[in-house]
């Protein structure tokens, strides 16, 4: 399996901390074997940085097998690059060809300030999960057997569908309004398709799209967008799903 | 220190009820004067930090990444088990003790282990009411599964996402706990030390990773769940931030650590493909339920795979080697975890592997296919189907059950697992050693506890597939939450800890002349280069299998290693700042201290046992030769490590296990 050794040209925003503007800069990497990841290609680049005695370039990533949702990289302007329903850890040096220059940028919203080069901030996900995204029932371990709640293998399957959120910020990433009604619906959604979730349905919607307005995410006009580079595949159904939620909960 | 585990008297099944009712209770208004620190997010101590919130105390946790649903149990697959006996098929609390015991080739704490089956159902419950959407039957009910080295089906799951699915559960009862104020989280952490007041963990010093700052937080108790070691191998399918630098911190500052030398070596994971590969990835145990494993039986046939003239699917039944069923009729592809892992190493060091590296076998589920498929035709109603139908609606039950497996697969390997047999080869999953705890979890430093795979006690010297999650819900949502309370009793009137002592003084300027150290060093080589020299001597002399000669040169190697890391490391940038190669610098000092420590272990225990496999003790003749073979007479015990400067020098304790309920066997899969 030896590689056929890409030579590119990176072009990749550095940026010292939040405070301090940051520019594109050119890097060059030679050797590239097509069976490398993404990353694995960006850790290239950085031992190269770190023998140079330069600051290597700061990303976020962690399990590297797609799931944590950490890495956020938008690639040759597409949020995790030019493949379909993979995270940029999953995305693998094979899409691209020698020679190419290769443009990297964190994922670009008013509510994800960058932190430094490539790593943005996501609370705005954490506080709108703080403020409805769970059910209310203390973990005592006394609640009633598993199987009194029988659902129906749809509604599971569907809800196990929404709940697939990775919470990665690519929707937002990719949307021109920056909206994060993608992220907000799947997790609506997975509570609206169960039993469990009706009881507290009408405040969760509530409370959770107030704080998604408050973190200065925009609105959805329909693009589509999202669905298609959404790393996991969660439906614009979704979207719909939390507007019905939302007005049901208004009326 | 002699070791005291705490182990309740009376008859087995009544120990833990028995326990709770006697031990002291904090009436709810003390509670609200109890700080407690919880360090790492993931199942235990995401959970944990959620129940103690619940319940009361003033909870701060604290995690690397940017969101506690990022913690590495987010990437378990395949299930978690539970003696429901929804199925009927002969499960019980019993048994589940029984499989884990036995799993873990009678190494572990059999007392810890029959409350961990006991309350394995009530996570169930748990988490279905949490909205947690498990698999179900067309009837509404939850669906099972079956997994390695047991004969019952009591895995229960959600697609491949188990783990993910589990820790948004406790990731959302820890955000209604932030919501009311009950949980202060730190995203972005890094706890560098724990303080010691008076002899009690009485706080941590920990790091701001987006602007360096070293603070100082202070609490009546400090939990760990951070994890397990697996990077010490540097290539492993733990995360990329995956560390032991909480483990190892209060191990030097008095936790025994027990058992280093028990490692899980995953056997399905994705083969490496170079020498740039940062992580392995893990296919879950789940998909041999239905797929078969095996590798060419003629090596003619290897070699034409190999260069490309034959692919495997051209091979006639015949012409396959399905070794684990050939070799252990009984459990047939699944074995428990070590013997697999073994076994395909087994048939690679013969020369069969499949791959150019020839570290590779199959992983097939043309027989899958076919058997769903058929099944599907008669559901169907479809008469004479032909063979690509039947592969169509087979393959269609399968996606259903491993799709975004499968789906993983082809993007890293770029071939159609539906097509062609996934090639697959063992890597380091899991360790089952860790921090050492007694019966209430907590370390040999009072006040400071260790829960989930950071901790040593439920899994023995081999963990079962799908009790890594039963195991760090348990300790977190119905374990901990319980035992801590009979420590923090004696602490209702003690009143906030002050964090200006002379104590945290001393903790701070260790932490803060380290980093200083790091960012003035200047030398010639990144942490990775040390990082990736330590993890091959790890992989190759404390590996799959090891020997004293091996382990003892291994020692030598990782102090030289060592050495060199404190001359020669380069780390770039400041400290008041986000420094990803600081955070790695430090953690690689701490693995170049624990990969000794290891080998000390792996040395002093001169038996095979689990995933430790000692060359000098196999099985020579007799139906079992070649297999693993264990030593109750000198080696029924828990080792635990005093830390005393050098690894090297780590004094041994011995804690005796005791099995009064399970007769001591050597493990037969036959």
């Amino acid at each position: 399996m030896s590689g056929k050794g890409m030579n590119l040209t990176l072009k990749i925003w550095r940026q010292k901390d939040s405070s301090t503007k940051g520019q594109m800069v050119d890097y060059k990497v030679t050797d590239i074997s097509e069976h490398m990841s993404f990353l694995e290609m960006m850790d290239v680049l950085n031992e190269q940085l770190v023998n140079a005695g330069e600051e290597p370039v700061a990303f976020d990533h962690d399990c590297r097998e797609g799931i944590c949702g950490a890495c956020s990289l938008y690639i040759n302007g597409e949020a995790h690059g030019p493949d379909r329903a993979i995270t940029t850890c999953q995305l693998h040096m094979r899409m691209f060809n020698d020679g190419d220059t290769i443009t990297i940028e964190p994922f670009r919203a008013a509510a994800f300030p960058v932190i430094k080069d490539l790593v943005v901030d996501r609370m705005a996900f954490e506080r709108i999960q703080q403020a409805g995204g769970y059910i209310s029932v203390n973990t005592s371990g006394n609640t009633q057997d598993a199987n009194n709640i029988p659902i129906s293998k749809h509604a599971a399957d569907e809800a196990m569908d929404a709940a697939t959120c990775i919470g990665c910020g690519a929707c937002v990433a990719t949307c021109k309004n920056s909206s994060a009604m993608l992220f907000v619906g799947a997790k609506v959604s997975q509570y609206a398709l169960l039993p469990q979730g009706q009881i507290e349905a009408a405040d969760r919607v509530q409370n959770m799209v107030a704080q998604m307005d408050l973190e200065g995410f925009g609105n959805c006009t329909n693009t589509g967008a999202c669905e298609v580079e959404c790393p996991k595949g969660i439906s614009l159904d979704n979207i719909a799903r939390m507007n019905r939620e939302l007005m049901k909960a208004n009326i | 220190m002699a070791l005291d585990s705490k182990v309740p008297k009376g008859p087995i099944k009544d120990k833990w009820t028995d326990y709770k009712n006697k031990i002291d209770l904090v009436n709810p208004a003390n509670k609200r004067n109890i700080d407690v620190i919880v360090v790492g997010t993931g199942l235990a101590g995401g959970s944990a930090a959620a129940t103690l919130a619940e319940l009361g105390y003033n909870v701060k946790a604290f995690a690397y990444q940017d969101s506690p649903r990022r913690a590495h149990s987010i990437a378990a697959q395949g299930g978690i088990n539970a003696a429901k006996n929804y199925q009927g098929d002969g499960d019980s609390t019993y048994r589940l003790f029984y499989d884990t015991v036995k799993g873990g080739d009678y190494r572990s704490r059999e007392a810890n282990v029959y409350r961990l089956a006991e309350v394995s159902s009530n996570i169930i419950d748990q988490c279905v009411a949490q909205g947690v959407p498990f698999a179900r039957d067309y009837g509404g009910l939850l669906d099972n599964r079956s997994f390695g080295g047991v004969l019952v089906s009591r895995t229960f799951y959600a697609k491949g996402q188990t783990g993910q699915q589990l820790l948004l559960g406790a990731y959302s009862a820890m955000n209604r706990q932030i919501a009311r104020g009950k949980i202060e989280m730190f995203n972005r952490h890094e706890m560098l030390d724990v303080v010691i007041v008076d002899g009690k963990a009485r706080g941590i010093i920990a790091r701001n990773l987006i602007t360096g700052e070293i603070e100082r937080h202070s609490a009546h108790a400090v939990v760990i769940g951070s994890g397990g070691y697996g990077n010490v191998y540097f290539l492993s399918t733990n995360a990329m931030g995956s560390n032991a630098t909480a483990s190892w911190k209060i191990h030097k500052k008095g936790a025994y650590f027990a058992n280093p030398c028990y490692t899980q070596i995953h056997p399905t994971c994705i083969p490496r493909s170079g020498d740039y590969q940062s992580k392995l990835t893990l296919m879950s145990e789940s998909l041999r339920n239905d797929g078969r494993i095996w590798v060419p039986k003629n090596m003619e046939d290897v070699l034409a795979i190999r260069e490309g003239k034959k692919k495997p699917t051209d091979l006639t039944e015949e012409q396959r080697d399905y070794y684990l069923e050939r070799r252990y009729p009984a459990f047939g592809n699944l074995v428990p975890r070590d013997v697999a892992s073994r076994a395909a190493k087994e048939r690679c060091d013969a020369g069969y592997g499949v791959n150019a590296t020839g570290e590779a076998v199959y992983l097939d589920f043309a027989s899958a296919f076919d058997r769903y498929g058929k099944e599907q035709a008669k559901i169907q109603n479809i008469k004479n189907p032909s063979p690509e139908k039947i592969y169509e609606l087979g393959q269609a039950i399968v996606e259903a059950k491993y799709g975004n497996l499968f789906q993983m697969y082809e993007k890293i390997v770029d071939q159609n697992p539906y097509k062609t047999p996934m090639m697959i080869y063992p890597a380091v999953h899991y360790t089952m050693g860790g921090v050492w705890v007694d019966y209430n979890l907590m370390t040999t430093i009072p006040g400071c506890y260790c829960i989930g795979e950071a901790n040593f006690s439920d899994h023995g010297a081999n963990r079962l597939g799908a009790s890594a999650l039963m195991q760090g819900l348990a300790d977190g949502y119905f374990v901990l939450p319980y035992t801590i309370g009979d420590y923090l009793a004696d602490d209702i009137r003690t009143g906030k800890i002050p964090t200006d002592s002379l104590e945290f003084n001393a903790a701070e300027k260790e932490v803060k002349d380290r980093i200083d150290f790091f960012v003035n060093n200047k030398g010639t080589k990144s942490v990775d280069y040390f990082h990736k020299k330590l993890g091959k001597v790890m992989w190759d002399k404390a590996g799959m299998s090891r020997n004293a000669k091996g382990l003892e040169e291994a020692m030598v190697e990782i102090k030289a290693i060592r050495e060199e890391f404190w001359k020669e490391v380069s780390v770039p940038g400041g400290s008041n700042e986000m420094n990803p190669e600081l955070e790695k610098a430090g953690r690689v000092a701490d693995f170049l201290e624990l990969g000794e420590l290891f080998a000390k272990d792996a040395l002093v225990r001169a038996e095979s046992c689990g995933g430790h496999f000692r060359e000098e003790s196999a099985e020579l003749d007799g139906p079992q030769k070649g297999e693993a073979k264990r030593n109750d007479k000198d080696f029924a015990f828990v080792s635990a490590w005093e830390y005393k400067g050098e690894p090297a020098d780590a004094v041994l304790h011995k804690e005796e296990l005791e099995f009064k309920d399970i007769e001591l066997k050597q493990r037969s899969y036959k």
